[in-house]
């Protein structure tokens, strides 16, 4: 895949249309994967093994999806772990000790969530505040929040069918937070893909001058991104919640950078501009099926951390090195 | 046209001998054979198109990048630098075009950075800077040399680069576009320098877009077209037009096109704009459909933020701006766009394209409404209405090509493309020729009188006054943030120009 450096101005080489998302790289490392995987254990290639994958990645895939557009606009969103606390604390907090029904208890939850994103966003367009500082802020004051809710305390036992929704596979394979984050991968590819709205978000992350002359409202589509993003993670809490069937003020600690981990080995550019959900989603699926396949093969979790590490870097210099000379 | 024989100088082995040099990445040739020498104390013009591969043979020279082929030696030795450490060690260092300094640091510490002088092991800061304020005060710019570079202007930047280039010790020098961003004053001081290096037997390669320039500094003349060496004058004195000419490859019998004598109704209006930030004030005029409105000015004279400001981009105080007898809201580009006001603006690669995208993505944006009504954007259509764009405007390029591979003339054609598919009333041009070569100048300058012939209000604003007195119907003249007047292009000439804009 080495491109040839310095090509002249009038031959261009044929490349596939659209903003080039650089997931070709992070694909045939998924296959390969996989294909090791295949190889060295007996368990792996199995379909009950393949669909906890897919429950195991549902978190971490529903907030990849908001971080992309955050990292696609040029921005960072450090906050969604925290946020995803929040969320989790506000909608057992509101459902079991409030005593209201437990859809409102969710969608307040996600609100609550998509607040704070809003509230990021508005810090880093009014106030001029770095991306970087706005959401250490948030993810601070978000942890926080959500501690002082049950000072402390974690929030058990959740109506069944709530449980449910991420345990009962329907049609023999789908459990239903599995399905939410089909269906948002979905619109939001569509959407970056085919809509004015979309297009404008690689503008502004190419160069926010250049979207703003060309009359694109920067401030308005940089304050939506993270409203979204919040809100993700919020739903994100909402479906880690009902995976563990309690909340607890310390979940998600962390999953900022596994999130950000995921986008970026999709071929993600954290400058801004380069990026694609299709990336993003075989970002999430090497992070899952390197963990699974870790655990299957017996290597000890301080071994994965290792192990991922060195994935990512990796990751990321194969595709600057693929990039060079273009 | 053979490259003209090389000459049996007295010593050629004290200089430079370049011989055959060519370099290839990959099918592409961007140099083949060339031929060259530099002797000890002179100053070689080398000059070409964007792309003409002086890029690539400084960048050879100066080890930055390897040949393909062929030989070099200097000062009677074999020479092949691995690196531009290992050229600077033997003496020759290249001043880049773009400029590579630390905002952080000081101009001191920039000037001296990687060889800062020490004394007993600790960084000698007194000598540092005392050193680095000389060399500045040789070249004109009396700041203390512990001011941060972030706070220089561009020009001050560029003279900082220059000291640090004229305190290496080289014997070599290679200047790529060193003025640039220099006045004429600035201009003068460095010249002096050159001079002054030039007697101690320093030589220089001196590359450079401005033609009256190299009859002033350069002893000698090369000229490259697509990778070769076509032309060397043994003197600087050689008319622009014939370096014009060796350049393009073609006889330039006209730089401009005829003035179309066709003066519609008046379709922008703008009376006492005052820019909130101080910038400009109480500005009038009007601009007929189908009339070419040049803003001429020195550095500084504020024709940038007014034609920002009538683009939205920049707030204004008072006045109003008028299109076609409407008042425009200017709170945002939006609104200037909505209104049929588009800016092809001044700096291309920040505000003009995103470099990283395509040609197509890039001559989509903004006009998505143009290229599906439904709101849903298919591929294969922006790439369609990319071809169409590009056919119209003369863009070498395929739709799917990234912009950053461009040359500077094809990715301005980009943007033109871009704000002219918009179908606007009144196209406003900021230095529309800046940084690109004197062939594709042409084709731009056709693209500007056509926009005015299909009946659009166009306004250029250019730092270059032949291009302004040759493009426009009318010229006004800003200094200092005021109007000083208005000329018709039949008594705006060179002279009338500068009274008005120094005065």
């Amino acid at each position: 895949m080495l491109a040839t450096s310095d090509a002249p101005i009038e031959k261009a080489r044929p490349r596939r249309f659209a903003f080039p998302a650089g997931a070709t790289g992070p694909l045939i490392g998924l296959i390969a994967l996989c294909i090791f995987l295949s190889l060295t254990t007996d368990t792996f290639l199995t379909v009950r093994n393949l669909l906890n994958v897919m429950d195991q990645v549902t978190v971490i895939g529903v907030m990849a999806i908001g971080m992309t557009l955050v990292i696609l606009i040029g921005g960072i969103d450090l906050s969604v772990g925290s946020v995803l606390a929040l969320s989790a604390m506000t909608m057992g907090f509101l459902a079991n000790r409030m005593g209201l029904p437990f859809p409102i208890a969710i969608a307040m939850a996600i609100s609550v969530s998509a607040m704070c994103g809003a509230i990021s966003g508005l810090v880093i367009t009014k106030l001029a505040v770095p991306a970087f500082i706005a959401t250490l802020a948030m993810m601070s004051v978000a942890r926080g929040v959500a501690a002082i809710i049950t000072d402390g305390e974690q929030i058990v036992g959740f109506p069944l069918w709530f449980s449910d929704l991420a345990i009962i596979r329907h049609f023999g394979f789908l459990t239903v937070t599995v399905g939410v984050m089909i269906v948002i991968a979905a619109v939001a590819w569509v959407v970056l893909r085919f809509r004015p709205a979309g297009r404008a978000l690689y503008a502004i992350g190419g160069s926010p001058e250049v979207a703003r002359l060309s009359g694109i409202n920067v401030q308005a589509g940089t304050i939506w991104v993270y409203t979204i993003a919040g809100a993700l993670a919020g739903l994100a809490g909402v479906i880690l919640s009902a995976r563990l069937d309690s909340a607890q003020p310390s979940s998600g600690l962390g999953y900022e950078l596994d999130t950000i981990a995921a986008v970026v080995i999709g071929g993600a550019s954290l400058s801004g501009g380069v990026g694609s959900i299709g990336g993003t989603v075989v970002g999430v699926l090497i992070i899952g099926f390197l963990r699974n396949g870790l655990n299957l093969l017996h290597v000890s979790p301080f071994v994965q951390q290792v192990i991922i590490g060195v994935v990512i870097a990796l990751a990321v210099a194969a595709d600057k090195f693929r990039g060079r000379g273009r | 046209m053979q490259p003209a024989q090389v000459q049996p100088s007295a010593a050629p082995a004290d200089g430079l001998v370049i011989r055959n040099i060519g370099k290839t990445y990959g099918p592409v040739t961007v140099l083949s054979g060339l031929d060259l020498e530099v002797r000890p104390g002179e100053v070689l013009a080398l000059l070409g198109e964007n792309g003409a591969g002086k890029s690539t043979a400084s960048s050879i020279i100066a080890g930055l990048v390897q040949p393909t082929t062929g030989t070099m030696s200097w000062r009677g030795q074999p020479y092949a630098p691995a690196s531009p450490a290992d050229a600077l060690a033997q003496g020759i260092g290249l001043i880049h075009q773009e400029m590579r300094l630390l905002p952080e640091l000081s101009i001191a510490e920039n000037v001296f950075v990687g060889r800062l002088p020490t004394r007993g092991g600790r960084i000698d800061r007194e000598t540092m800077n005392r050193r680095a304020a000389e060399q500045l005060h040789r070249l004109g710019l009396d700041v203390a040399p512990t001011t941060l570079v972030r706070d220089l202007k561009v020009a001050a930047q560029q003279q900082v680069e220059i000291a640090k280039a004229l305190t290496l010790n080289a014997r070599l020098l290679i200047f790529d576009e060193p003025t640039a961003a220099l006045g004429g004053e600035e201009t003068d001081r460095l010249f002096e320098q050159i001079a002054a290096l030039k007697a101690e037997g320093v030589s220089f390669v001196y590359i450079s877009h401005r033609l009256d320039e190299i009859a002033r500094i350069a002893d000698r003349v090369a000229v490259l077209r697509d990778g070769r060496l076509v032309a060397t004058h043994a003197t600087a004195q050689v008319p622009v037009k014939q370096l014009v000419e060796d350049m393009v490859g073609r006889s330039l019998d006209r730089m401009f096109p005829r003035l179309a004598h066709r003066h519609g109704a008046p379709l922008l209006k703008v009376q006492n704009l005052t820019s909130a930030l101080g910038l400009f004030e109480d500005v009038s005029f009007e601009v007929a459909a189908g009339e070419v409105f040049g803003i001429a000015g020195i550095v500084g004279a504020g024709r940038t933020e007014l034609v920002r400001a009538i683009a939205g981009a920049d707030p204004v105080s008072s006045g109003t701006v008028e299109v076609g007898g409407a008042p425009v809201r200017l709170r945002s580009p939006a609104d200037a766009l909505a209104a049929g006001i588009v800016l092809v603006p001044e700096d291309r690669k920040h505000q003009g394209v995103t470099l990283d995208h395509t040609i197509a993505d890039n001559i989509a944006l903004g006009n998505y409404p143009r290229i599906s009504r439904t709101g849903w954007i298919r591929p294969s259509a922006v790439e369609n209405f990319a071809r169409g764009a590009i056919a119209r405007f003369g863009v070498k390029g395929s739709p799917a090509q990234k912009v950053s591979e461009l040359s500077g003339g094809n990715q301005q054609k980009v943007v033109i493309a871009k704000c002219i598919s918009r179908e606007p009333k009144i196209v406003i041009l900021d230095e529309p020729t800046r940084g690109i070569d004197v062939g594709a100048r042409a084709a731009i300058y056709d693209v500007i009188s056509g926009l005015a012939e299909r009946g659009m209000a166009v306004i250029v604003v250019s730092s270059d006054l032949d291009e302004v007195l040759g493009l426009s119907h009318r010229v006004m003249v800003l200094a200092r943030g005021r109007q000083r007047g208005i000329l018709d292009h039949e008594t705006a000439g060179r002279v009338s120009v500068m009274e008005l804009a120094t005065t």
